[in-house]
């Protein structure tokens, strides 16, 4: 039974990661139909900046209140890395898809190489509260205190998101744009500004994820915001393209299957079991489990 | 003579290779109903769209449509509106998955007072239905609700794209009295199939063919000449009442 305990709740860390992730994705696509490649570079800017805060920004430091304003500044660079990216690249590039992908996968190319540069190749240790060390025990499993952290933060950024979304005009008008962005531009309302806005969100959700993630792995290496990337899609697909309670349906989906096959079945199955339930929902609902309307 | 509150002038649009409009050219008066008319596939709401700036992405425009001072063709679409050009497009298209109450939320302009009293006395049943999702109102709700849109704001033109499409006899009479009564407030661009309607709310037709404009006059004058009618618009016109 504590074994179960232990893997739901470590699922359930992992499906936050990708949730934080994938909300943004998945707003920005359902939104404004970019495939966002260098969304993974929000996530490296985001924990970069957390670690470098953490060592060299006034009041910030590697545990207590330090880390929490290290991490806002982090969160603070991902959403600015990402409204001046879909300013300067994106916005020129809104008509020609083709053009949009490879700009976003140079960017996240040419960001890994940048961070390579300055910081090396290599991992670098992240600074951790000492709470996140630690562990808590429930229902007789040892739950390391990291995963709970990504739980809760996951949860306060869904709530927060839904709230935006279901109260707030600007909410109403991505809530619209995701159904039809012709028709509120028809209505009189210049659509754009909510991109940048989403733009910025999506950076500011994955950069904290890099903060959090970098607290869970332990280090910061250039490569994590990639390779959590392709998860992300795969979760942005399963959820349904513009749907953010489809996102964390479709997180833990993806989360908990990883943990429970990867620990009953050989290491790496969880990953091909992840592949194949997208294969699935792709065949049986394309459209995903919430379709392209945002759930509030 | 008065001004014209839309002046086409040339509008031509090609998309994905087909030339659909040929230099079309008319005007809308300033005051009461111009149908624009045509068969099936002749340009119609793509002469409406290319107005409004959403001829889709890929679409090359040319000419000129002046909406007073604006040339409409090269001004973003949300611009045109805060201008007051008013559309309602082909299909409702209303947020299917928000309320009534947001549908209507959404198309409040800033810095004006929404005329939501307008709106409700016109269509009492949309304030009945404020917290319906609009994707489970009837086609007739729909359309209610994708003209109401447009009236929360004082308009100068507004083009409607076939407002009674695939609608009910009962509920096309209903819209075309509240067309009827719009209509007295501000000059509309009507696109509509439906020569019942027409007769009932046109003044002036222009009758597009084959991506040019084929004939221009009094909508009466058009729908009283059967051979016209039919040589125009393929159909006859006889017992067309709403």
């Amino acid at each position: 039974m504590s074994t179960f305990i232990l893997l739901t709740l470590t699922g359930l860390g992992l499906a936050a990661l990708y949730f934080l992730v994938a909300s943004g994705l998945s707003l920005v696509f359902g939104l404004a139909d970019v495939l966002n490649f260098a969304h993974g570079l929000f996530l490296s800017v985001g924990a970069y900046a957390t670690w470098w805060a953490a060592g060299h920004l006034p009041g910030a430091g590697p545990t207590g209140f330090g880390f929490v304003l290290a991490a806002a500044f982090g969160v603070v660079a991902g959403a600015a890395v990402a409204a001046l990216v879909e300013l300067v690249l994106i916005r020129p590039l809104y008509s020609r898809t083709i053009e949009q992908v490879l700009v976003t996968v140079g960017l996240s190319l040419a960001g890994v190489a940048l961070l390579q540069a300055t910081w090396g190749a290599d991992p670098r240790p992240f600074p951790r509260p000492e709470w996140t060390r630690g562990v808590t025990g429930i229902g007789g499993a040892n739950i390391p205190n990291a995963s709970l952290l990504l739980v809760l933060a996951a949860a306060a950024v869904l709530t927060l998101l839904l709230l935006f979304l279901r109260f707030t005009r600007v909410g109403l008008v991505i809530r619209a744009g995701v159904e039809n962005r012709e028709m509120v531009t028809a209505l009189g309302i210049d659509v754009r500004k909510a991109f940048t806005l989403v733009f910025a969100i999506g950076g500011a959700a994955a950069a904290l994820a890099g903060a959090l993630g970098g607290v869970y792995l332990g280090s910061v290496s250039p490569a994590q915001g990639g390779s959590l990337l392709i998860f992300a899609f795969i979760v942005v697909v399963i959820g349904g393209m513009g749907s953010v309670v489809g996102s964390a349906y479709a997180a833990v989906a993806v989360g908990l299957l990883q943990q429970f096959v990867n620990y009953y079945g050989t290491a790496g199955l969880g990953d091909i079991c992840v592949v194949a339930l997208l294969a699935i929902v792709l065949l049986v609902r394309p459209q995903g489990i919430a379709g392209r309307a945002v759930t509030a | 003579m008065t001004e014209p509150i839309l002046k086409v002038d040339d509008l031509s649009v090609r998309i994905a290779g087909l030339h659909i409009l040929q230099g079309v050219s008319f005007t809308v008066a300033p005051t009461g109903v111009t149908a624009l008319l045509g068969r099936n596939g002749v340009g119609k709401t793509t002469t409406l769209r290319a107005i409004v700036g959403l001829t889709p992405r890929g679409g090359e425009v040319s000419g000129s449509a002046s909406f007073g001072t604006v040339d409409t063709l090269r001004t973003p679409t949300h611009r045109l509106v805060r201008a007051g050009l008013g559309y309602v497009p082909e299909d409702r298209c209303v947020f299917a998955g928000l309320t009534v109450a947001e549908n209507l939320r959404l198309a409040e302009r800033p810095g004006a007072a929404p005329a939501y009293d307008r709106v409700f006395a016109l269509f009492p049943e949309l304030a009945k239905r404020a917290k319906q999702r609009a994707g489970t109102l009837s086609g007739g709700q729909q359309q209610m609700l994708a003209i109401g849109r447009v009236l929360l704001a004082d308009n100068t033109l507004l083009l409607v794209d076939e407002p009674t499409k695939g609608l009910a006899p009962k509920v096309v009479t209903e819209v075309a009295e509240a067309l009827e009564a719009v209509a007295e407030e501000v000059p509309v661009l009507l696109v509509e199939q439906n020569l019942a309607v027409v007769r009932r709310l046109a003044r002036d037709a222009v009758v597009l063919a084959a991506g040019k404009v084929a004939w221009t006059g009094a909508a009466s004058r058009l729908l009283g000449e059967p051979e016209l009618t039919k040589a125009l618009l393929g159909v006859g016109s006889a017992g067309v009442h709403a």
